[in-house]
């Protein structure tokens, strides 16, 4: 996603509007062509017995393509194209340094279930961008899987993914 | 003036003291659910609705109804202040509530989201009070050609009268239609764009898309813009809301309109989330204001408020006189008379009197609950937002991934919340309006097999659609929204022409 925009300088530096309409419009065609093809897989005609499977989502498609292939040609040949930064380096930064413990965060989740998971991502936050002290970390990130838990697990009776810890006390 | 005399009996039947309890626990409880993201209304209900079967029927469904008044009063609670949609109808309130919060508004939004809500629902009570032998009969008039033309007129309405790049909104609501299409066919049993995967076999649910595209997409967002919810102060007190009440007389055409739109939404099963989306735009369209919405506008909430409140409790009309359930909840509420013995139908209101006519009554009571319920608890709900951001941010994504994950019990389920959060992330920045692609992916399916069942009706003609007055009067207004943009780009050049012939003549 890192694409080094070479038009402007310093600290402005970053991934280009105009290079993030062309992949977002370019992405979304793909995905009108997937959706054309696999409408032709299971049939976008008419059977003796009414419309098939893919007789909607075909045409859908071809909106989709459509208007993609509108966004695109707009992006690259109309003067109104936007210019300017999508996003700085140093913003990009910010953005990855939460979405990147949330992906650990959900990937955990799979491995020692969402409340140990939860309070480890809840602490790790609070200590990384908050500079919390541990006396206020430990309390709020151990009280939210605990209410969580009293409220889905007990009160809703929602189950959970559950890990080693959870099996440990029985549950 | 029989219904007013049977009405009288069901406040007395409502009016009891264990009923009172229930319906307040029912607004809490209802409340919880719909400020909690991803556990929506119907779910609430269906969670719920085991314990209710002890109670005799009456009670228990007044405190169903309640959880589900209370759900559509606390959606709005997460949408404003945070722009995280507890429930689907909640997205439009988004667009003006948390800008409005975002300037330090908070307050006035929820008093006026509240407000709407509260005179939506009333008016809606009333329509069902009065109307619903006649507006029964109505309804038995429309067939899927009828149904998808609705549809229509909704999505056309949406490119017509959006805000955003014609192309952009196509290709956004087209992206939910392809993402709705996902999964195992119910009418032909065959599997799409699954690619051999079972754990796409269920489809992608729209809440998961929802809790993506708002909950994630908003925190990175946010996080962009440095670590604060910038702005958000909610302070709700008599003066606050004393003071917005006062403003509110002033948009009482767009809550008739919005609680007209939201009524004939709830009763024709089209549901409270395309009735606020609607009103939203129609409200935009006829407002004088109408270029400021999206900026922080009141009337940007009275609109979606209304017309959400209005459909959320009209779609139970249908529901109850002729058994077909207007929205997700009132068919979740539809199982629940099943399994009390009550079979639902015109007979209802004759064999089981006092149970149709108590429901009706704890409408109004429950409404009126829930507003001062929720007036009074919102300084709570507000004090969340004194937590600072580092606390706050990693307990909406936990949120978020609970409630990604209750939707089907799925993991999967969690990781597609983080790729919807990143789309949600890249269209908020390039543009792209969320709320058509939300809608398609809830009323995809809906679309499709009403389109289905009239090609069926037809045998793939398509003229089916102008077969009739009402389908084609629809569709022709559909058709007049789509190309809106076109129609008043040719009539300012036509204006403009006249007017150069006239500074012309003088001249001559």
């Amino acid at each position: 996603m890192s694409d080094d925009g070479h038009h402007e300088s310093g600290a402005h530096r970053g991934v280009s509007t105009k290079t993030m309409e062309i992949v977002v419009a370019l992405l979304t065609l793909a995905l009108g062509l997937v959706v054309i093809y696999d409408s032709r897989r299971v049939g976008a005609g008419w059977a003796e017995d009414g419309p098939q499977a893919g007789y909607f989502p075909f045409y859908i498609g071809i909106i989709l393509c459509f208007a993609s292939a509108w966004t695109l040609w707009q992006t690259l040949f109309s003067g109104k194209a936007a210019a300017g930064v999508f996003v700085s380096h140093k913003k990009l930064r910010l953005v990855l340094s939460v979405f990147v413990p949330a992906v650990i965060y959900v990937a955990a989740t799979w491995f020692i279930g969402i409340y140990v998971a939860s309070a480890a991502f809840i602490g790790v936050f609070m200590y990384w961008h908050g500079r919390f002290a541990w006396s206020r970390i430990v309390p709020v990130s151990l009280s939210v899987p605990v209410a969580m838990f009293l409220l889905f697990e007990v009160w809703f009776l929602v189950p959970l993914p559950k890990g080693p810890l959870e099996a440990l006390i029985g549950y | 003036m029989e219904e007013f005399s049977s009405l009288m009996q069901g406040f007395s039947v409502a009016l009891t003291y264990h009923n009172l309890l229930f319906m307040f626990v029912g607004i809490l409880l209802g409340v919880l659910i719909g400020v909690l993201p991803g556990l929506g209304g119907a779910n609430g209900v269906a969670i719920l609705l085991p314990l209710t079967f002890t109670m005799p029927p009456t009670s228990a469904i007044i405190m169903l109804s309640c959880i589900y008044w209370g759900a559509l009063f606390g959606g709005a609670i997460t949408s404003i202040l945070f722009n995280i949609p507890g429930e689907p109808w909640s997205v439009a309130t988004t667009f003006d509530g948390h800008p409005m919060a975002k300037a330090g508004r908070a307050g006035e939004a929820l008093t006026a989201a509240f407000t709407s809500s509260f005179i939506g629902a009333l008016i809606a009570v009333i329509v069902i009070t009065f109307l619903a032998p006649l507006v029964a009969k109505f309804s038995l008039k429309f067939g899927p050609p009828e149904f998808f033309a609705v549809q229509l007129l909704t999505f056309c309405s949406f490119v017509g009268l959006g805000k955003g790049h014609p192309a952009k909104t196509i290709a956004a609501m087209m992206l939910g239609f392809a993402l709705a299409a996902v999964g195992l066919d119910t009418v032909t049993g065959t599997l799409r764009m699954t690619f051999g995967t079972t754990e796409l076999l269920r489809g992608f649910d729209f809440l998961i898309a929802v809790i993506g595209l708002f909950g994630i997409g908003e925190i990175l967002l946010t996080m962009e813009e440095g670590l604060a919810f910038k702005g958000v102060h909610a302070r709700i007190n008599p003066r606050v809301v004393w003071h917005t009440w006062k403003q509110l007389p002033k948009y009482w055409m767009t809550a008739l309109r919005g609680t007209l739109i939201g009524c004939w939404m709830g009763i024709t099963p089209g549901g409270a989330t395309p009735a606020s989306f609607m009103s939203y735009g129609i409200a935009k369209r006829f407002s004088k204001t109408g270029e400021k919405f999206g900026t922080g506008e009141m009337e940007g909430v009275v609109a979606p408020e209304t017309a959400a409140h209005a459909a959320g409790t009209s779609a139970l009309l249908p529901m109850l006189t002729l058994g077909i359930p207007g929205s997700p909840t009132a068919a979740v509420l539809l199982g629940g008379l099943l399994i009390w013995g009550l079979q639902p139908g015109p007979l209802l209101f004759v064999e089981q009197k006092d149970f149709v006519w108590g429901l009706i009554a704890s409408m109004y009571l429950g409404n009126i609950v829930g507003l001062i319920i929720v007036l009074t608890t919102v300084p709570w709900w507000a004090a969340i937002l004194r937590v600072p951001f580092s606390i706050i941010a990693p307990i909406i994504v936990v949120i978020c991934a609970i409630g990604a994950y209750t939707v089907h019990n799925a993991m999967l389920d969690v990781a597609l919340m983080l790729v919807f959060g990143v789309v949600g992330y890249l269209f908020k920045k390039l543009d792209y309006p969320l709320a058509p692609l939300v809608l398609a992916l809830v009323l995809g399916d809906m679309a499709e097999s009403s389109f289905r069942q009239s090609m069926l009706l037809s045998r793939g003609e398509v003229s089916i659609f102008w077969s009739n007055g009402l389908v084609g009067s629809i569709c022709a207004l559909a058709m007049l929204m789509l190309f809106w943009p076109v129609i008043t780009k040719l009539l300012a050049r036509l204006r403009r022409g006249d007017n150069d012939l006239d500074e012309a003549r003088p001249v001559e």
